[in-house]
């Protein structure tokens, strides 16, 4: 019985076996549409979420099974007190999988020590969200055919992105991998996150100039800066532009760029941006879908 | 209780100068009815200075504490006043409920029957970091 609380919890040969089973399931859906019948997944969201939480709602229905889901996170037994462990148990007995967000950085990992079914971690607080960089994976891979030889742009706040580390994270291990990484000199890669690329041997360079790292660029994996990040208004409002991208910031960029971002966006992508063929924020959102389904099959074990 | 000879029991020895008491804390030593000797700043050819302890009973120790507060510690096991066997301490791998996570967004926060576990992640630099937040252990 498995569970995924980190992307770090799949091998490679893991990962590469998800994305061939979501491209299957792309091609041929119909094959795929009983193979859950009287499986049920239990959605336990703590605090609210709703496209995650309706990403994996719509994998399994997809896959022919059930949805067993809490209306809110405030009728929940948690809200008497209830500890996770104790919920993990007691969901075990009814349902045969388990999604769990929840705002504490370490309760889906709780839930998994606790629980009798898999538990997949939907995203807890700002730690991890494997599920969000299984959908860029898989993202890449239609829009690049490969893993290997890409230059990465990371752009916005790369000091507290939970996406960036993990999508870092799972790059490092294909090869031929450059990353730029793209932001404010106060949001910049922890140094933990940057031994790790040192450690896989990726090449890695930092900038604060979005322009100039622009015509490199295979992938420009966008994220948003926020305003609590900074520690006064001044440096927020003269550095917030620097990080919006535009048509114009476009101009100088690849013909076959990859414009990704792990939504919701609030201002960082013009809406100008979405009818550019490159962007594939909202392909990105599809294929977390089909990820979610992978990754449902993969824990039932079911083939 | 003579401190240079224990019947059965152990000898800490190479502790890093200043770092018996709180190893004594820690191990809860206090509780013990056993003799018990602290000695603070020993000479040491190797270290300069270092502390040592003695305990004059084969209790059950926690090695994980020692190895986290002191790697360099050694532990004679002393049965029948002779020496039975010497143990380096290094570096533990896993810490359970010796160092505290205190980021306040980590679920060991909330739910306070959690084991505070925390795994090596940085041999060289001591990097602990919490098994549920990964958060480094200080």
């Amino acid at each position: 019985m498995r569970s995924v609380i980190d992307i770090k919890d799949l091998s490679t040969t893991e990962l590469n076996e998800l994305v061939a089973v979501a491209e299957d399931i792309i091609q041929n859906p119909d094959k795929y549409a009983h193979k859950c019948d009287r499986k049920k997944l239990a959605t336990l969201f703590f605090e609210p979420s709703t496209r995650t939480r309706l990403s994996f709602e719509a994998a399994m229905y997809e896959l022919g099974g059930h949805v067993l889901s809490m209306s809110d996170a405030g009728s929940s037994s948690a809200a008497k007190g209830e500890s996770v462990a104790d919920t993990a148990k007691t969901v075990s007995c009814y349902a045969d999988i388990i999604a769990m967000r929840h705002p504490k950085e370490g309760a889906p990992l709780v839930a998994a020590m606790n629980a009798s079914i898999p538990v997949i971690n939907a995203g807890d607080g700002g730690h991890n969200h494997p599920t969000q960089t299984l959908a860029d994976l898989l993202t890449i891979h239609r829009e690049k055919a490969r893993f290997d030889n890409l230059t990465i742009g990371l752009c916005g706040d790369l000091k507290f992105g939970r996406t960036v580390h993990s999508l870092i994270s799972a790059m490092t291990r294909y090869s031929g991998i450059k990353f730029v990484l793209i932001s404010p000199k106060e949001l910049t890669v922890p140094s933990y996150v940057k031994k790790v690329i040192k450690e896989a041997g990726a090449e890695c360079r930092e900038t604060t100039d979005l322009l100039e790292a622009m015509p490199q660029l295979d992938i420009l994996y966008m994220t948003r800066v926020q305003r609590e990040r900074f520690f006064n208004e001044e440096d927020y409002l003269r550095l917030k532009d620097s990080y919006i991208l535009t048509p114009e910031k476009l101009i100088t960029a690849k013909k076959d760029l990859c414009i990704m971002h792990p939504l919701p966006r609030v201002n960082e992508i013009s809406v100008k941006v979405d009818e550019d063929p490159r962007a594939c924020y909202f392909k990105q959102v599809l294929n977390g879908k089909y990820m979610r389904m992978a990754l449902i099959l993969k824990l039932l074990e079911i083939k | 209780m003579n401190i240079d000879s224990i019947k059965n029991g152990y000898v800490i020895d190479h502790i890093k100068a200043g770092k018996g008491m709180e190893i004594y804390n820690l191990l809860r030593l206090d509780l013990l009815d056993c003799p018990v000797a602290i000695i603070k700043n020993a000479s040491s050819s190797k270290m300069g200075k270092k502390d040592i302890i003695k305990i004059d009973a084969l209790i059950e120790l926690n090695m994980d504490i020692l190895g986290y507060v002191s790697p360099d510690a050694t532990v004679d096991v002393i049965k029948d006043e002779k020496l039975a066997e010497k143990k380096k301490m290094s570096l533990p791998e896993k810490l359970t409920d010796v160092i505290f996570c205190k980021n306040p967004r980590c679920i060991t926060t909330t739910e306070q029957e959690l084991p505070h576990i925390f795994h090596l992640t940085d041999r060289d630099e001591c990097e602990y970091r919490c098994a549920y937040c990964e958060s480094r252990g200080k």
